[in-house]
């Protein structure tokens, strides 16, 4: 049998490039999650939230889906750390985190679904823009403009949080506030003020990779579900709270699906990655690079 | 000594990382025994006791109570079995009232032992005879969070208690009590090793340590370093150094 | 109240209820109301993991759509009599429940409330590639018109909402007796604290696995009848995301502490959702369930019942 090695190459390059995309993706519950000890699974219903901004601004205003996805960080960051300031509220002070969190935040998921079928429809919704399409070439590897373009930027964007969380004041409290919240009130850093900045660029990074999303796929309200196996088999896969190891996490999640979805189908991806992510649970909890 | 140990702790280690909690760690106590665990903060004795409770599984050596293995025993198989321990920091069941946390124990522990069920009348005594115990009776109706922290801390014991174990772990019940507390919580713990269950007391308080302990252990940077009666272990000098000094 | 008089003073209300509702002789009476009782075994099932341990599960459609699946494959296979797939329904699903309780009731919380979600996103995927039971096309179960029991004649519609009346009394009966037990002493020492738990010598890990499966057992068997109430079942509305929220909507605004609070939540929730939805439409009532939901979780985390509670409790003093 003539086994199809470059239809293989390209399903691996695929799915590098879908990777760099689900870093995108992730980051925000590396922080939010992996740091601050937050189960947001609403992050996905930010992320659509951040998608369907990008295609009112696009559609209506011509802008280019990434500059909308700058122009909303500010929105999204204050959105993120007025959300924190509710949940610092009724729940960390509390210490009602574990069952009433958890509610909460999928409320927040369940009702931003809804808004959006009912203000949108269930219609499939896209953006234009010039390097939707064309793809760049090289013998018979194949790099969609639309999967490269998203890979390369949110690359850009991990490795600007990885310099802002080790080298500036702010950032390496937040890496702290994570490993020891004590210490760091001993050191004249608040801990809730900390915090609510991080959770608030967690919620900003959702703004680009909502940008992203709509870049690579069209969407519609129900697209966020698929993403939240997706978001925390990644982050269990390359350990929670670590940067460079979403990227890893990443990475693999997205050559498995898109050889699953190359050599057998798109109906079984959603399988693979909430399938690994109960198996990762299962055995082996703390992740490949466990902190 | 003539027989056997009630506890067996042989060439115990734990590593959490790359950092060595415990180090080749050799206990034993014996039955009736009042032995003290003393060392600075980090020490490992916090982890000592996890692992030979059940809390954590230590990953070399053995842990061998009443002659039987531990390893691979669940905490509360452990505890079942009569080996019992509080907590440091209180960990109460803030659900429910004062009398029902002590009711678990007999709920579970005692009964699982003798295997019969416990009566709810004798349950109801038995929680109040711990609770008076202890001093906290006239608080039996009243919610963990109404109680203050010494309170808390004696419920913490109480419900230690209410498993009735063989042998009985106290980590650090007395910090920031009073004089009297002290004596009081001192004088409860001695009520108990006379009613024949076994002791050990982890403590930085060393008045009280040096006054309950026929028997001393001294742990520094998870291994240890002494052994032997109370007042000659304080007067070694490497004690000294390490944690006196 | 002693049990045994509880068990007759609910199977008096169910039995006052279904005399009620045939007395009205509506047939939209029986089809809302199946709808809500549904919804009273859903959020109680729901409770026994989640208000009483602490575990948050959000996979209930799964173990919802498994009881209705089984149905199906039976249905194509050899049809049998409804009581009896309520109990096949309900042993799968208590199966998978314990399946999936022994992978993951070691981890914390958290993991565990997102591997539910990775469970139901993994059965609904299956079931949508398993042809036999109509995969993503959907299955048709034709619903008889009528049933002969006990020498009368009952429209099938009726024989459905008295087969799920009973249920809720099975539901709540256990819950009832769960709470006042030993088994609901120690579900509460795992929501308060499970590293004490364990010191105390109450085994986590099985009190843990007996409420997986009695929880999923529980919404398989509401979910068992369901393919003969709507005739025709696809995967999309069957794992559908409103029974994930309404399972959990139901007992956090209603209460978890105790057996009352669901039964409150799902018969004002439900009813609630029935008005909205005949009134203005079924993505509208969905929203007000969301809301009323983050609402409650932030105003009143204890619920109703634990509003009623606090005002009694004030009044006392």
């Amino acid at each position: 049998m003539d086994f199809p090695v470059e239809l293989l190459i390209n399903a691996i390059i695929a799915g590098v490039l879908l990777g760099g995309f689900y870093v995108a993706v992730t980051v925000g519950v590396s922080i939010s999650f992996g740091m601050l000890d937050i189960v947001n699974i609403a992050h996905p219903a930010f992320i659509i939230l951040g998608s369907y901004l990008a295609y009112i601004l696009n559609s209506r205003m011509d802008v280019d889906p990434v500059l909308a996805g700058l122009l909303m960080l500010p929105v999204f960051y204050a959105l993120g750390a007025s959300i924190y300031q509710v949940y610092y509220v009724s729940f960390e002070m509390r210490g009602r985190e574990a069952l009433s969190g958890l509610a909460f935040f999928f409320g927040i998921l369940f009702i931003t679904e809804v808004a959006l079928i009912l203000v949108f429809g269930v219609d499939y919704r896209y953006v234009e823009a010039a390097y939707i399409g064309p793809t760049l070439r090289f013998a018979f590897v194949d790099l969609p403009y639309r999967l490269l373009v998203p890979c390369v930027l949110a690359l850009t964007m991990l490795a600007v949080l990885q310099l802002y969380l080790s080298r500036t004041f702010v950032g390496r409290a937040i890496m702290a506030v994570s490993q020891d919240q004590g210490a760091l009130a001993l050191m004249a850093a608040d801990p809730i003020k900390i915090k609510r900045i991080a959770f608030g660029i967690s919620i900003a990074t959702a703004a680009l990779a909502g940008a992203f999303l709509i870049i690579i796929q069209p969407v519609e309200p129900s697209v966020g579900r698929e993403y939240i196996g997706r978001v925390f088999a990644i982050c269990v896969l390359g350990g929670l709270g670590s940067l460079p190891g979403t990227v890893i996490g990443a990475m693999i999640l997205g050559i498995m699906e898109s050889i699953t979805a190359t050599f057998y189908g798109p109906s079984w991806a959603p399988a693979v990655s909430f399938g690994f992510l109960l198996l990762t649970l299962a055995f082996r909890p703390s992740g490949l690079l466990g902190r | 000594m003539t027989a056997a140990p009630l506890l067996q702790v042989d060439q115990v280690g734990k590593r959490f990382g790359g950092f060595v909690a415990l180090d080749g760690i050799n206990l034993s106590v014996a039955p009736g025994e009042r032995l003290g665990l003393i060392g600075p903060n980090g020490s490992g004795k916090s982890t000592l006791v996890n692992c030979i409770c059940g809390t954590l599984q230590n990953e070399t050596g053995s842990v061998q109570f009443e002659g039987r293995k531990m390893d691979g025993l669940a905490a509360h198989q452990r505890t079942i079995l009569g080996l019992a321990r509080s907590f440091q920091l209180p960990r109460p069941f803030h659900s429910m009232s004062v009398a029902d946390n002590l009711r678990i124990p007999l709920l579970y522990a005692v009964k699982a032992r003798s295997g019969s069920h416990v009566a709810k009348a004798d349950a109801d005594e038995r929680c109040v005879e711990y609770l008076r115990l202890v001093g906290l009776d006239h608080k039996a109706q009243k919610q963990p969070r109404d109680l203050t922290q010494v309170e808390m801390r004696k419920l913490e014991l109480a419900r230690a208690m209410a498993s009735e174990p063989k042998l009985l772990i106290a980590d650090e019940s007395m910090a920031g009590l009073s004089h009297s507390e002290i004596d009081d919580i001192l004088k409860l713990l001695v009520r108990l090793s006379e009613r024949g269950i076994t002791i050990v007391l982890i403590e930085h308080i060393m008045s009280a340590v040096m006054s309950f302990s026929q028997r001393l252990v001294v742990l520094v940077s998870g291994k240890k370093i002494a052994d032997g009666k109370p007042d000659e272990v304080v007067r070694n000098p490497e004690v000294e150094k390490a944690y006196l000094g | 109240m002693q049990s045994r008089i509880f068990l007759v003073v609910c199977i008096a209300v169910a039995a006052a209820i279904f005399a009620f509702a045939r007395w009205l002789g509506s047939e939209y009476l029986f089809f809302a109301g199946y709808v809500v009782v549904q919804f009273v075994v859903l959020a109680t099932a729901w409770n026994i993991l989640g208000g009483y341990c602490g575990y948050v599960n959000f996979g209930s459609a799964a173990f919802f759509a498994l009881g209705a699946y089984t149905s199906v494959f039976f249905h194509k296979t050899y049809p049998l009599p409804v009581p009896l797939l309520i109990l096949l329904g309900g042993i799968v699903s208590g199966i998978v429940g314990f399946g999936m309780g022994y992978l993951t009731l070691r981890l914390r919380g958290a993991f565990f409330a997102i591997a539910t979600l990775a469970l139901a996103v993994v059965l609904q995927t299956l079931i949508i590639n398993w042809n036999y039971v109509g995969g993503s096309r959907g299955a048709y179960t034709i619903r008889p018109p009528s049933i002969d029991i006990l020498g009368a004649t009952l429209p099938y519609m009726q024989y459905l909402f008295l087969l799920m009346l009973l249920l809720a009394v099975v539901a709540i009966m256990a819950a009832r007796t769960i709470e006042r037990s030993r088994l609901g002493f120690g579900f509460a020492t795992i929501r308060d604290d499970e590293l004490a738990a364990e010191a105390c010598g109450v085994p986590t890990l099985r009190l843990k696995l007996i409420a997986t499966t009695l929880s999923g057992a529980l919404m398989g068997m509401a979910g068992a009848p369901f393919p003969y109430y709507i005739a025709y079942i696809e995967p999309s509305s069957a794992f559908g995301l409103a029974y994930a929220v309404n399972s959990i909507a139901m007992p956090m605004i209603g209460g978890t502490g105790t057996w009352i609070g669901p039964l409150i939540g799902a018969l004002l929730l439900g009813s609630i959702q029935e008005v909205a939805r005949v009134t203005i439409s079924s993505a509208v009532n969905l929203l007000i369930v969301g809301v009323l939901l983050v609402s409650f979780v932030i105003i009143a985390p204890n619920g109703i019942v634990g509003l009623v509670q606090d005002r009694l409790r004030a009044r006392k003093k």
